[in-house]
């Protein structure tokens, strides 16, 4: 008896099995494995199935190539009105949009679903510069702004850079005159700033953590709306230099643009769901990110508003047309 | 000494039972992936790092097995770099040239155990460099700023002059069409597309993988069938398998400078195994002088680059561990383990949690043990793979290579790619360019015109910046007379050049 109902349990399984994989929901990790936007499938991924809001495990799967325009395209291509698919993204997306890097793509050709947390920009200074505030610094630097040089992990007009140039411009600073160096990834520029190379580093929260515990570096402000939680909580803001600046470097998704209404307002809910969870708070400060959240229409607004800002002070900087 | 006795706790913890099974299983399914061509040690960890996760093992354990994962899947491409002339990773690329020709030699057997036991060494060595400098070291990868590593990535193709004992002009051709392809993708610091004809598939440039085993094994393919055609088969030798104590003594100098060279560049971040072993493999060319018969199939050529590579893995820890910068693709996938494990590599991890760095320094020398104890035993099994025919065994290996690549990036534009490179490699062959300085200048031309214009960009256009520390006037000395020495060698030693070509011509 117990082997028969062993036995169609497994036939049950079996002949289950090749819906279920076809019902399955899966996340499109626009980068190899290991990244952020990795992480963020990855993590997600988990907490819907913790949750039980999916069918089943949620496969990650990694499209890599051209900073995520290789995802982006097949999703508009190939993907249109795939209702099982997420693909993860952050303002490293947007900009590329914003700068028109995708080809024809534009932000319009997809649906934008939401963001559930992100991390924030940062400027840091060596320990011992003689720069105690972002008022110190600003004054070296209106001063004589070619003198001073700031190293990000971001290409020339990536995020890294455009945090900077952003500071500049509300500061009075010309952002043309500001000297910015790539590195390849934030480590990297950190550790020009500590080998004394360069003597502003741009990044985020999370990077200078380490250093600034070991009393290497000093962050000088952070670009949030509101200070940090962890152990930059004491690092005043731009807001708090009166300087209307923030840089969210959310970690969201978008959906296909050709699925129902239904569909999309579906994935909103279920984003909504994982956003209030304790689950993922609990994710979230493990993978050291700082509570951000929007879905929806809200969202959508968010990001088109995104690249026109960035469109902005691309064209400002002539870095577009 | 602290760091000493960390080191011996750490072994106390690599060595559970648990864990020590778990070293196994790692090396095992790693020399199983890692012989797959296309995917490589990289792609070998990324794909099983969720595998690690789930199984639900305290962070330590999972480590041990991740890094059990990465020393199989290293020596696994080097069965298959050997024995099929499919190298994985740019590192890979310096072992083929002689670890190939001493298996058309019929001398694979001891090729693949002088790789193991390089190996081996090269991570003996370096754990004892870990252990004494670690601390020191960190603060001089520090000072290796842009105008540093130009110069020595310059040291590094300077090597180039004298490479595998084939014409200069074409090794040099060979490097600038490399170079050229790096240049294809997203310039870094004007964002503007490069040689991309529009396609966003380039943006990202030229995917290493893809033009190596377009270059090697396609055009490998297109070779046999010339070869079938005009009736020509090629049988291969199986040879003796085991290594004689005569050829492992010859080796023994070359390990330890293989491990000590691969160390010291293995603490720049970024600059990782490739420099290492190539710079191993032509430091030890130039040692060994007229008695040299690299490119030809000499142990030494398999042994330097093997044992700089994995010291170079030891040095790569310094900077992921003390800076949370990581040193090398490898250590960067590591770093994102590491993260979700919940440990965050930086400057207190030493302080704050030494047991975690010395468990990670003995599991990484467990690892390497375990590889040799595995896989010298294996060699012959191994060997006996070179008895499939040719014409089913190398087919049969692009087509794995062909789903292996797709299986990773799936792009069928990468498929394109890879076969218009498999025609490229067979044009070169054809006209004798070696197809090594390819790759490398694939690989170190972007490290190289990225320091090169950060070191502008931090001068304002001086190009004194480039002479202006001692650390970089050194590596230019360094370069010049790697480039003199071969020309005054010949000029000083007429008798040598009478015997070169005689010994030539023998093989």
């Amino acid at each position: 008896m117990k082997t028969a109902v062993a036995a169609s349990a497994l036939v049950a399984m079996i002949a289950c099995e090749p819906s279920e994989v076809e019902r399955g929901w899966e996340c499109i990790a626009p980068a190899n494995a290991g990244g952020g936007w990795d992480l963020t499938c990855r993590t997600v991924g988990r907490v819907l199935r913790e949750l039980s809001l999916s069918p089943g495990l949620v496969r990650t799967s990694n499209v890599p190539g051209a900073g995520g325009g290789v995802a982006f395209a097949r999703t508009v291509a190939r993907r249109s009105d795939d209702p099982n698919v997420l693909v993860a993204a952050s303002p490293a997306t947007v900009l590329r949009l914003a700068q028109r890097q995708f080809g024809d793509l534009t932000e319009n050709d997809v649906r934008w679903a939401g963001a559930v947390g992100a991390e924030y920009g940062v400027l840091a200074v060596a320990a011992d510069a003689p720069w105690q505030t972002l008022d110190d610094l600003l004054a070296a630097w209106r001063s004589d702004p070619t003198s001073l040089v700031v190293s990000g992990g971001s290409a020339v007009a990536g995020q890294d850079h455009m945090k900077v140039l952003l500071l500049a411009n509300r500061a009075g600073i010309d952002p043309k005159q500001i000297r910015y160096v790539p590195f390849d990834g934030g480590g990297e520029a950190m550790t020009a700033l500590l080998g004394g190379f360069v003597q502003v580093f741009s990044g985020e929260g999370s990077e200078v953590e380490g250093q600034v515990e070991a009393g290497r570096l000093k962050v000088l402000v952070t670009l949030s709306p509101e200070r940090l939680e962890g152990p930059l909580a004491g690092v005043p803001t731009a807001a708090e230099s009166g300087l209307d600046v923030t840089w969210v470097t959310w970690r969201g998704f978008y959906v296909p643009p050709d699925i129902s209404e239904e569909e999309y307002q579906e994935w909103v809910r279920v984003l909504d769901r994982v956003g209030r969870s304790e689950a993922w708070a609990e994710a979230r400060r493990t993978n050291r990110l700082q509570p951000f959240f929007m879905v929806g229409d809200e969202f959508s607004d968010f990001v088109h508003a995104q690249v026109r800002d960035f469109q902005a002070m691309s064209r400002e900087i002539g870095l577009i047309r | 000494m602290d760091s000493l006795r960390h080191l011996v706790d750490g072994f106390g913890i690599a060595l559970q039972p648990l864990n020590v099974l778990l070293a196994l299983a790692g090396v095992g399914i790693g020399t199983f992936v890692g012989m797959l061509p296309g995917i490589g040690p990289i792609n070998a960890i990324a794909i099983l790092i969720p595998v690690t996760f789930a199984i639900g093992v305290p962070p330590e354990s999972a480590l041990i097995l991740l890094v059990g994962i990465y020393y199989g899947s290293q020596y696994g491409n080097s069965i298959s770099t050997i024995l099929l002339n499919v190298p994985g990773t740019a590192s890979a690329v310096v072992t083929a040239i002689d670890g190939h020709a001493m298996t058309r030699a019929g001398r694979a057997g001891p090729a693949l155990a002088a790789s193991a036991i390089a190996s081996f060494v090269g991570g003996t060595f370096s754990i004892f460099g870990l252990v004494l400098f670690a601390p020191v070291l960190a603060e001089w990868a520090i000072r290796f700023g842009p105008a540093e590593y130009f110069a020595l990535m310059v040291f590094a193709f300077s090597a180039l002059s004298s490479f595998a004992s084939g014409s200069v002009v074409r090794a040099l051709a060979s490097t600038g069409f490399g170079l050229w392809l790096a240049t294809v993708g997203l310039d870094p610091n004007s964002a503007i597309p490069r040689y991309t004809f529009g396609r966003i598939e380039l943006l990202d440039g030229m995917d290493f993988v893809v033009v190596t085993i377009g270059l090697f094994a396609v055009s490998e393919v297109l070779q046999l069938l010339e070869d079938t055609g005009a009736g020509r088969s090629a049988t291969a030798l199986t040879g003796k398998v085991m290594i004689s104590a005569k050829e492992l003594a010859s080796t023994g100098w070359t390990m330890v400078r293989g491990g000590v060279i691969g160390f010291i560049v293995g603490v720049l971040p970024g600059a990782g195994g490739t420099i290492a072993s190539f710079l191993a493999y032509s430091t030890e060319e130039r040692v060994a002088g007229a008695s040299g018969r690299f490119g030809e199939g000499d142990i030494r050529g398999v042994a330097a680059p093997e044992a700089a590579n994995n010291a170079s893995v030891n040095g790569a820890l310094i900077p992921l561990l003390t800076l949370g910068v990581p040193g090398s693709g490898t250590t960067a996938v590591l770093l994102g383990a590491l993260l979700g494990l919940g440990i965050t590599p930086g400057p207190l991890l030493l302080e704050e949690q030494p047991d975690l760095f010395w468990g990670l320094a003995a599991s990484m020398y467990v690892g390497n043990a375990f590889l040799l104890l595995l896989n010298l035993p294996l060699v012959g099994f191994f060997v006996r793979a070179l008895t499939i025919p040719r014409w089913i065994l190398i087919p049969g290996v692009a087509a794995l290579a062909f789903v292996a690549v797709y299986a990773v990036a799936g792009s069928s534009f990468d498929l394109v790619l890879m076969t218009l490179f498999g025609v490229v490699g067979y044009v070169m062959r054809k006209f004798s360019f070696p197809l090594a300085p390819v790759v490398l200048g694939l690989v170190l031309g972007p490290l190289m015109e990225k320091n090169l214009r950060r070191a502008m960009a931090l001068s304002g256009g001086d190009w004194g910046v480039l002479f202006d520390s001692p650390i970089a006037i050194t590596l230019w000395l360094l370069a010049i007379a790697s480039l003199a020495a071969p020309l005054a060698l010949a000029k000083l030693s007429p008798r040598h050049d009478a015997e070169l070509p005689t010994t030539r011509e023998e093989t």
